[in-house]
């Protein structure tokens, strides 16, 4: 059921100079939420910002054995990261959601590989927590610009989640980029059934797709795209999608294969990796 | 009991509010939040005969109260509309209002008549005003005798009431909304959005894809019930008006200037639990004012103490 709360800010925590994760009281849309899942968020009254924007649900937040909350994992970046970088207890913050389409969370012998950049860690950890409740073997591969930058890693680690990192100054895990461990560990794991999940900037997202099918993987990538409405009203937040019978006709590499747009909104976030064009 | 029903042409519109084109989709998207049977009516996405892909991304960029938009008419078709989303349209009790764009004066009516024979739609609003796309629409939009041909050529093959939109981007509105009327349109709607751009400074490229885009949200609402007045004094037909409504105080200023109904756009992606609200404003401003019918507030608006000579542009 689709929620609008005016939700209360529980707690706003400071990860770093322009990372925060901020918990809000938002229990209904909460519990409704499935991994993958986004919500659109207005902070202040006034105009200025005008539109929602849109955020992964991070963590759904319980106590004393209730759903009680939700939490965001937001980078300062604009106007409406600004102000949730700065917003204190007591503050509020209309969150209208759930909003989009979920992974689909494999069950074992599957395994599952979650992609991780930078701010895209976001929806990993109530993906994380749903693969764990079904045993499923499960490993974040996760990637920043540096060692500070990398958040909750003991999150994961206390769930049973294998962590491979990498850095793009090599102060934590591998030099470079996240596909550099990715691709190893791909060629490693030969016959173990590997689902790939990937949250990050587009060009990464573009290479893991890239990776888990030169490995013969599927992989399911949660997209970000400039979003008007989050609802399909506006068409606004399109991405390119193969046309369903023309995948085998595609052409060279360079040309782009017949594709078609479609709202990122309502027929993702989350997208198999194979059925996107990438421009 | 007040009294919210309005009337254009031959429909009864059960409330003035009505759903924009291009900010509900295909009004199927928003049942969820919106029992779509309360509201005055659905006008959705812009229809072409065919199939649209539109512009690429970014096809849109906020700006100071507002947001330009350049999608290019992305959407389904005309079939395609009639057989995937009337249906349900029909089942959920919306008043289907099909926003309809051509490159040709032969595509307006063929539409028309496609749409004419097609079950649940309650009126055609003729899009002559799309900023973002070449290839037609805003070229009869922009002339006098484009928009009466187009008008006129739509009136004779449909006896579903018919409203042209209006682009803001001319020097004299008013000159199209009589040119309409003298077509036989049942009606007006304006304003469609205003051209404009933004640019990146850093890297001094266009923001949208499509380079210029079409400004709406509340940032435009004063100039939109400026010209939906001037309209208002120009024609007999009603006049829909749209532009920058947020609030019911908003919509009420739409119809004191002269509207006989109002859309709204924009705010809806801000809140798409914004019609309830919007219905309750106007249900109270009546009891507070002693109406008993909204349509008695239609152009009431009060000159009387000001200089009444006014100055056109
Ligand atoms: C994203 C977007 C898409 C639009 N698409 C259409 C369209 O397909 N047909 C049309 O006649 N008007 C379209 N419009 C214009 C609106 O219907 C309306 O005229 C305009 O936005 C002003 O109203 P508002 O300020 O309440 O949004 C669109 C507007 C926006 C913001």
């Amino acid at each position: 059921m689709l929620v609008d709360v005016e939700a209360r800010v529980i707690r706003n925590t400071r990860l770093s100079s322009d990372y925060n994760v901020i918990a809000l009281a938002a229990p209904d849309i909460a519990a409704a939420t499935a991994p993958g899942q986004f919500v659109m968020v207005k902070s202040g009254r006034g105009r200025d910002p005008l539109l929602r924007r849109p955020f992964s649900v991070f963590e759904v937040l319980w106590s004393n054995g209730r759903v009680d909350g939700l939490s965001l994992l937001s980078k300062r970046v604009g106007v409406t990261t600004g102000m949730l970088f700065d917003s204190v207890e007591g503050d509020t913050v209309s969150c209208l959601g759930p909003l989009g389409q979920p992974f689909a969370v494999v069950d074992p012998p599957a395994e599952a590989w979650m992609v991780a950049g930078g701010v895209g860690l976001a929806p990993f950890a109530t993906l994380g927590d749903a693969l764990v409740a079904r045993k499923t073997t499960t490993t974040l591969f996760y990637g920043a610009r540096s060692g500070a930058e990398l958040f909750y890693l003991d999150w994961f680690t206390a769930r049973g989640i294998r962590l491979v990192l990498a850095t793009e100054d090599g102060s934590i895990g591998d030099r470079g980029r996240i596909t550099v461990p990715l691709e190893r560990e791909l060629r490693r794991a030969a016959s173990a059934e590997v689902m790939v999940y990937a949250c990050g900037p587009e060009p990464m997202l573009e290479a893991v797709a890239r990776v888990a099918a030169t490995f013969k993987r599927q992989s399911q990538v949660s997209v970000e795209r400039v979003m008007g409405c989050g609802m399909g009203g506006c068409y606004s937040c399109v991405i390119p999608v193969r046309d369903a019978h023309a995948a085998q006709h595609a052409g060279s590499e360079r040309t782009r294969p017949p594709h078609h747009y479609v709202r990122s909104c309502i027929a993702g976030p989350v997208f198999r990796g194979e059925d996107l064009v990438w421009d | 009991m007040t009294d919210l029903s309005v009337q254009i042409g031959s429909l009864r519109l059960r409330n003035p509010l009505i759903a924009a084109s291009g900010c509900f989709g295909y009004g199927v998207e928003y049942a969820e939040a919106v029992d779509l049977s309360t509201l005055g009516g659905v006008a959705v996405k812009g229809l072409f005969l065919k199939e649209r892909e539109g512009h690429p991304p970014e096809r849109i960029v906020e700006t100071p109260s507002g947001m330009l938009n350049a999608i290019g008419l992305q959407g389904i078709g005309v079939h395609r509309f009639i057989r995937e989303k009337l249906p349900e349209l029909r089942r959920l009790r919306a008043t289907v209002i099909v926003n309809i764009c051509g490159s040709t004066l032969d595509e307006y009516v063929e539409l028309a008549r496609i749409l004419s024979d097609a079950e649940g739609v309650a009126a055609l609003e003729l899009n002559i005003s799309c900023p973002n796309i070449k290839e037609g629409g805003i070229t009869f939009g922009c002339s006098l005798h484009g928009t009466f041909d187009v008008v006129s050529a739509v009136r004779k093959v449909t006896s579903l009431p018919v409203v042209p939109k209006l682009t803001p981007n001319v020097a004299d509105v008013a000159s199209f909304a009589k040119a309409s009327e003298d077509a036989g349109a049942d009606g007006v709607s304006l304003v469609n959005t205003f051209l404009a751009m933004a640019i990146d400074v850093d890297t001094r490229r266009p923001i949208l894809s499509n380079i210029v885009g079409g400004l709406s949200g509340p940032a435009i609402r004063p100039i939109a019930v400026r010209m939906v007045y001037e309209c208002r004094r120009a024609v007999k037909i009603p006049v829909i008006g749209m532009g920058g409504i947020a609030s019911a105080s908003d919509a009420l200023e739409f119809i004191i200037a002269g509207a006989t109904a109002v859309q709204v756009g924009t705010a809806n992606f801000v809140d798409p639990f914004i019609w309830a609200k919007l219905l309750d404003g106007l249900n109270d401003y009546m009891r507070r004012h002693n109406l008993e019918r909204i349509s008695d507030l239609v152009g009431t608006i009060d000159t009387s103490a000001r200089d009444k000579q006014w100055i056109s542009s």
